[in-house]
């Protein structure tokens, strides 16, 4: 299989970059709320933002099924995902193992694997787009990774967003973990953080 | 083969997403053990290839990384990982615990104070905190999914009728986020003050039992005990024979036949700077 | 003065050269080429290539050749080699049926078609040291048959498969159709294991552990009345279906060893009584580590076909996790590495105790005699 040319690039050094953008992802999982920044990050296919195509290249391939949301499941993605991740595209979200979302949608996280109580791990990754990372309406975020007590701005979410992951940080250890991507910036949201107004 | 014909950081690139996102949810899950894939390493099993695996999922160009044993740069094993991720990551190495980005330990926290931003990175040979109290995992497994911990309580409790204290020295369980036990490696008690709320991430890895597990910064860590019988670390009389030091952790020497003993401090980076 | 933790660096160099020269020997003498090893170490090479899950016979001939014999560390290197080489796909299974088969014997049977094929086996050699062997004495070359070399000698286990007598093999269908099967040296072993990963474990695991195990359950430890089926020992093709084509090409031809051996089995509620299966497969020319390998799977079926289960070969846990002998030969020999902080903080300990203790006799001295 060649690279069609209408299929985006991925890594300009593939071992390096990968390297440095999941420093960047563990860092933003490791202290949740903090924005971190995906220097370098491809333009990718265009529909997905650099950061998510970052994570992606960073983080997908053959073993994890990805579920794309339908509003961004286009050709190009696809083409980019199969191409460059490998990863088998799946129709059902109980499969997924990472899954790519626009923020504004109902029940986000209905449907996605949370583990089980021996195996928590086993739990999806959901890469929630959203027009900005700073400037939406703020919320106090605690837990692991944070120094007493975080204020966090997502935008493009609501109340209803923040009642579901109330009820998945409830499912502890159980859980689906959240990144949220907006340009080539990423911030994270696992399980373990408790969020309110 | 030449260097040249293995990959950067040893690993290949798939082994590294199965790490990479091994240990995004070991920190998601603070104190709980992924299993993962373990690869067979160049180095023995129990000599650190869980530690291995981890800096070599993480570490980078840019990264300067230390290497530690007992708490020395210098201890043999140390030394052997140090000069295998310079020659096969191309990474700065140093002794100094505030110049270090990474530090792979085995058995020590450095008495430095760690700063947000670093990895410290713990080579684990039994992952398992409730293993010698129930050797099967499918049981211990279940233990851990229901927050059934009385064989813990139970065990330390047996200790203090017995001994009129807890007698656990070193590997010392810890109790992370107030959900899961979990193993500090085998660090002396005195080190486990240091890891709670440390600014530092901390990644565990166990090669041969394949487990990975985390305690992200500033997330509580508490050693486990009782009211009546707090947790306390170990004290010496003595001071180090080097830099004179009160605080730190002290190995003891024998230096002559008659068994006169001499005291220094087990970091040998902090030791010096004191000097 | 404190020579500890300074040098280390300087020791390993010289260690190393220390080693180099050691496993070289005398330089007088010719250096053992690999060619050699293959040839007339094959039996080893046979071992390091089972229980390195890797078949190339110069590799496991440089293996031990760097190991200076030392079989264990030498399959240790051939693993930790495999795990860096790049993954192409997986093969279809190996027919042992079509085997070119230099020897097969069924203990079950007087005769069975095909024939009891004894080949080059030690079995029946006497075992008086062959002092021509040192004095470098060639023997004229065996006789061989041109039969040797036929194709297709029926598998005894299929012929009483037929008559119902002797359980079928299990289904490998649904998961070849899902895709790829599961892989111990790619994913972690999670228990209750299928018994695909348990015979990976198990073909993977030291032929002397195994063998200790399967003696036990002759020894009663778990007994399930074993019967040699057939073993069978030649070479088999290694076909693979490349994505671009879509049909099986022969790839390679390799030597296993393989071991069906039938075991008694009462029946249960919803099965009659038929004889059962302990399935051993080995790299090269391996039958004690085959026949080894098939009493400790059968032993390990116990919870599957309702036996009661209470003996080491037939506790999985137990089995799988301490089968492995590079993880078990690296975690006891880290013993040998410094662990004097921990043994500090015991010591700090162990004195805190005795003065306490001394601290309560000294206080009531009627403890003493109580103590007595």
């Amino acid at each position: 299989m060649s690279p069609s040319s209408a299929i985006a690039a991925g890594f300009a050094s593939p071992v390096h970059d990968a390297q440095r953008l999941f420093r960047a992802v563990l860092d933003a999982f490791s202290h949740p709320g903090r924005i971190a920044p995906i220097d370098g990050a491809p333009a990718g296919p265009g529909g997905i933002s650099p950061a998510t195509t970052a994570c992606l290249l960073t983080l997908v391939d053959h073993d994890t099924p990805l579920w794309l949301a339908p509003e961004l499941d286009r050709p190009t993605v696809h083409d980019f995902v199969r191409f460059h991740c490998g990863a088998p595209l799946v129709a059902e979200r109980a499969d997924a193992a990472f899954a790519v979302l626009a923020a504004g949608g109902a029940n986000p996280f209905d449907g996605f694997a949370v583990g089980s109580d021996p195996y928590p791990d086993r739990s999806a990754t959901l890469l929630i787009e959203v027009p900005t990372l700073d400037a939406g309406a703020a919320r106090t975020w605690r837990g692991p990774g944070i120094d007493g007590a975080r204020r966090v701005a997502i935008g493009g979410v609501d109340a209803g967003f923040w009642r579901a992951w109330a009820d998945n940080h409830a499912l502890f250890p159980c859980g689906v973990d959240v990144a949220f991507v907006c340009g080539a910036q990423l911030l994270a949201l696992p399980r373990s953080i408790a969020t309110e107004d | 083969m030449p260097e040249a014909a293995y990959n950067y950081a040893y690993l290949d690139e798939q082994t590294k997403r199965m790490i990479r996102r091994a240990i995004l949810k070991a920190v998601a899950v603070p104190g709980y053990q992924v299993p993962f894939g373990g690869r067979e390493m160049p180095l023995p099993y129990g000599w650190g290839t869980g530690g291995i695996q981890v800096t070599a999922a993480v570490i980078g160009r840019n990264d300067t990384l230390k290497v530690i044993d007992q708490g020395a740069d210098d201890t043999t094993n140390a030394v052997s990982i140090r000069s295998f991720f310079a020659k096969v990551a191309d990474v700065a190495t140093t002794t100094s615990t505030e110049e270090a980005t990474i530090i792979q330990t085995r058995h020590r926290v450095p008495e430095t104070p760690l700063r947000d931003g670093q990895i410290l990175v713990f080579q684990v040979p039994i992952p398992e905190p409730l293993r010698m109290l129930e050797p099967r995992e499918i049981e211990t497994r279940l233990l851990h999914a229901l927050t059934e911990y009385g064989v813990m309580q139970v065990s330390l409790y047996e200790n203090i009728a017995r001994h009129g204290r807890i007698a656990k020295t070193y590997n010392y369980p810890v109790m992370v986020n107030g959900r899961y036990i979990m193993s500090p490696s085998p660090i002396p008690k005195f080190d486990n003050p240091k890891l709670d709320r440390s600014p530092a991430l901390q990644l565990y890895g166990a090669g041969r039992e394949k487990r990975i597990y985390a305690v992200p910064p500033y997330t509580p860590v508490k050693s486990l005990d009782f009211d009546d019988h707090p947790f306390e670390i170990e004290r010496w009389d003595e001071c180090c024979a080097l830099c004179g030091s009160r605080e730190s952790f002290l190995d003891e020497m024998i230096v002559d036949d008659a068994g006169k003993r001499m005291y220094i401090c087990s970091d040998t980076d902090w030791c010096g700077r004191r000097q | 003065m404190y020579v500890a933790v300074k040098g280390g660096e300087t020791a390993i160099a010289h260690s190393l050269d220390l080693l180099a020269d050691k496993r070289r020997g005398d330089r007088a003498l010719s250096e053992l080429t690999l060619e050699q090893i293959d040839q007339q170490l094959g039996l080893a090479v046979d071992r390091v290539m089972t229980e390195g899950s890797c078949y190339d016979r110069s590799l496991a001939a440089l293996a031990i050749k760097q190991a200076r014999g030392d079989l264990i560390e030498a399959i240790f290197l051939l693993r930790a080699y495999r795990t860096t080489l790049p993954r192409f796909g997986n093969s279809l299974p190996i027919d042992t049926a079509a085997m070119i088969a230099e020897r097969r014997i069924s203990a079950t049977f007087k005769d069975v078609p095909g024939g009891q094929l004894l080949g080059p086996t030690y079995d029946y050699t006497h075992r008086l040291l062959d002092f021509s062997l040192a004095a470098g004495g060639e023997r004229p070359l065996a006789r061989t048959a041109p039969v040797d070399s036929v194709p297709g000698v029926p598998r005894v286990g299929d012929i009483l498969e037929r008559d119902g007598l002797l359980e079928a093999p299990p289904d490998a269908s649904d998961r070849a159709e899902a895709g790829r099967p599961d892989d111990l040296t790619r994913e972690p072993l999670t228990l209750p294991a299928s018994r695909p990963l348990r015979l990976q474990n198990l073909a993977r695991g030291d032929e002397g552990f195994l063998l200790a195990l399967g003696y036990s359950t002759q020894r009663g430890y778990g007994n399930n009345h074993p019967f040699v089926g057939e073993i069978r020992y030649g070479q088999v093709a290694v076909t693979f279906v490349p994505e671009e084509l879509g049909f099986p090409i022969e790839i390679a031809g390799i030597d296993v060893t393989e071991c069906d051996m039938v075991n008694q089995f009462a029946g249960s509620l919803d099965k009659p009584p038929q004889f059962t299966r302990g399935y051993g497969l080995a790299f090269g020319h391996a039958e004690r580590k085959a026949i080894a390998m098939a009493l400790v799977d059968r032993a390990l079926r116990a919870g599957e076909l309702s036996e009661s289960a209470n003996s080491p070969a037939q506790d999985e846990e137990f089995v799988l996790a301490h089968s492995d002998n590079v993880e078990a030969s690296g975690f006891v020999q880290h013993l040998k590495l410094p662990h004097y902080v921990d043994f500090q903080s015991e010591l700090v300990t162990v004195r805190a105790l005795r003065a306490e203790a001394e601290r309560r006799r000294s206080e009531d001295p009627a403890l003493d005699q109580a103590a007595e």
